[in-house]
């Protein structure tokens, strides 16, 4: 026998209340899992940014254009290595329900900028050469059921009109966290036609994309290409991609903190449970405790026991929560899929975030056993054993 | 000369009641030699259990000083105490105080966890202690399996089998039938002769005291 014994036959007194208790904890793991795995989710777009892109847009607000002419005043900055630009194509699909993100680009830098986004030679060649021509990503592809050569027709809500756009190729992302919901099409063929409904904002870029040489020198490179266009006409910001794709985020932040609120609380859940359990066990072995001293037992000893067995409940729910998350995020992911595909495309659930619950429970074990171990400690052997319980 | 197994100096012990202070051993002088059997009788409330707390330092005396088996035990720090009482205290209590999710030989084993004895070796120890007590085929029962005379003697199984130099016990008959009672008294007798332990019995039964080789009338905190 050893201690680890009478922990685990202790645990076995109240099998009914020790499996509620774990269940709770499950429960709570379970929905903290899945909270983290939403703002994970929120977060792809910055996880997937690239350290060596910059992004460069107008000062004021990306809904304001930039002249193309920049392209060349950036690009001949040193430590630049490639530039790109895109525009924010905003079209709709069938309906309002139809979104996904569609960028207007100038493919063969945007792809060389963009290596992430892999796509074959024979389909990316197809891209080049046809100005209909579109890519769309893999699961943009699947959601939709659209394959090569399928036409896509899109009414324009920044430019209005019939579009309609020949799928040339599929991309994969090279990383799980690589985007693979958006369109990419020919920045020349909306230009020509914003040219004829637009005339005023043609021959202009929504953001460049400027790769660095260096990321090192990201915040250098940033205040030059800032400082080329200051006091012009269009005045830029330019940041990281990291930074850039954070201001999205940000644009949802109450969300993101509530959400956070709330798997902290549900933690404080966890503590009050366990340690409420735990107060009920110690004080029921109230005077088997005090016997277990007069048999030479330290107060060591006697916070083993109890930590012990709030580690082995928490392991316990924490085992149970996580097995009940791996289907359960499925669904959600699933569910959230069918409303939210393309804003939440990464719902997966990391061993990162795994590990992250459980860590975080045990952690908040020993927590909670501090609260029935402190007031074992403080009790005095003599009284205990002459208690009636 | 022999130092006093227990040895008592000028010991007062008093507990307060709210702001009243209610004394339970006034100047107290207590010795008793190794290898002795002595029996504590008294009234309810007249102090006898606080002189076995005392003596295993689970109370703190008032004043005075309290030696036993080696140390000034009114004087040592808790965690001191506790390795102390594991290496040197026996207790059997009168209502055994078994933990009843272990077998009887679980609960003898408890004291030796504390040891550095292997598996192998508290094995041989639990065996022999329950040998002694005339349990050997008791050993995989839980407590709720054996009757009120087992269950004294794997408690006095449990007291015994760290080998300790005292052993304290609290109305081990109190709750037995008379020929419990009696086998049990005949089992500490055989340990104090045998085994020449050091025995310190609180009783409120004549007939348990008269196994003893002194007995201590207790009243009003002072030996009457």
């Amino acid at each position: 026998m050893t201690i680890g014994t009478l922990i685990v036959r202790n645990l076995r007194r109240h099998l009914l209340r020790v499996t509620m208790t774990a269940l709770g904890i499950a429960t709570v793991i379970l929905a903290f899992n899945l909270i983290v795995t939403t703002v994970r989710a929120w977060y792809a777009g910055v996880e997937a940014a690239v350290p060596n892109r910059l992004i460069t847009r107008h000062a004021a607000s990306l809904s304001i254009h930039l002249p193309l002419a920049y392209r060349d005043r950036i690009a001949g900055l040193d430590g630049v290595t490639g530039i790109t630009y895109a525009n924010w194509f905003g079209g709709v699909y069938r309906d309002a329900k139809g979104f996904f993100p569609q960028f207007a680009v100038e493919p063969a830098s945007f792809l060389d900028l963009h290596a992430e986004l892999s796509v074959r030679e024979d389909e990316r060649q197809a891209f080049l050469s046809d100005r209909r021509g579109c890519l769309i990503g893999r699961r943009l592809a699947t959601l939709y059921g659209w394959k090569v050569g399928d036409v896509i027709a899109l009414k324009g809500t920044l430019y209005p009109g019939d579009w309609e756009f020949v799928v040339r190729g599929i991309y994969q992302g090279a990383t799980s966290t690589t985007d693979e919901t958006w369109m990419l099409l020919r920045w020349d063929y909306m230009n020509e036609r914003r040219q004829l409904i637009d005339p005023d904002r043609a021959g202009t870029v929504g953001w460049y994309v400027v790769r660095l040489a260096d990321p090192v020198r990201a915040g250098t490179l940033s205040a030059a290409i800032d400082a080329e266009f200051a006091n012009s006409m269009a005045e830029t910001r330019t940041e990281t991609e990291q930074a850039f794709q954070m201001g999205f985020v940000a644009m949802s932040g109450a969300i993101i903190s509530a959400l956070k609120v709330l798997a902290i609380a549900l933690n404080g859940i966890t503590l009050l449970v366990l340690a409420n359990t735990l107060v009920m066990a110690v004080r029921e072995r109230t005077k088997e405790l005090a016997v277990l001293r007069t048999l030479g037992f330290r107060p060591s000893h006697l916070a083993a026991l109890v930590t012990g067995e709030a580690l082995l409940i928490a392991g316990l729910g924490s085992l149970l929560g996580i097995a009940l998350t791996i289907p359960a995020n499925a669904l959600y992911a699933e569910m959230v899929g069918a409303k939210l595909g393309n804003f939440f495309q990464h719902m997966n659930l990391y061993p990162s975030t795994v590990l992250l619950s459980a860590s975080v429970t045990l952690g908040i074990a020993v927590c909670a056993s501090a609260i029935p171990i402190g007031a074992v400690l403080r009790r005095h052997v003599a009284y205990d054993l002459r208690h009636v319980g | 000369m022999n130092q006093p197994a227990i040895e008592f100096r000028r010991v007062t012990k008093s507990y307060f009641r709210g702001n009243q202070e209610v004394p339970i051993l006034r100047d107290f002088n207590l010795s008793i030699p190794a290898g002795r059997f002595l029996a504590v009788m008294g009234p309810s409330g007249s102090g006898k259990t606080t002189i076995l707390n005392l003596v295993a330092g689970l109370d703190r005396p008032t004043s005075g000083t309290i030696h036993a088996a080696g140390v000034t035990v009114s004087q040592q720090r808790e965690s001191e105490l506790a390795r102390w009482r594991a290496r040197h205290i026996g207790f059997v209590f009168q209502f055994y105080n078994l933990i009843p999710v272990l077998t009887a030989a679980e609960n003898v084993e408890l004291p030796l966890l504390l040891s550095t004895l292997a598996k192998r070796e508290r094995t041989t120890h639990v065996q022999a202690a329950l040998g002694l007590v005339g349990l050997s085929d008791r050993l995989h029962h839980y407590p709720r399996q054996l009757s009120g005379g087992q269950e004294q003697r794997v408690g006095i199984a449990r007291a015994i089998v760290s080998d300790p130099t005292i052993l304290l016990a609290d109305e081990p008959t109190g709750n037995l039938d008379r020929s419990a009672a009696e086998a049990v008294m005949a089992l500490l007798t055989r340990l104090h002769l045998e085994l020449k332990k050091t025995i310190l019995m609180v009783t409120h039964d004549p007939r348990a005291a008269d196994y003893a080789q002194e007995i201590l009338h207790f009243d009003k905190g002072t030996v009457s």
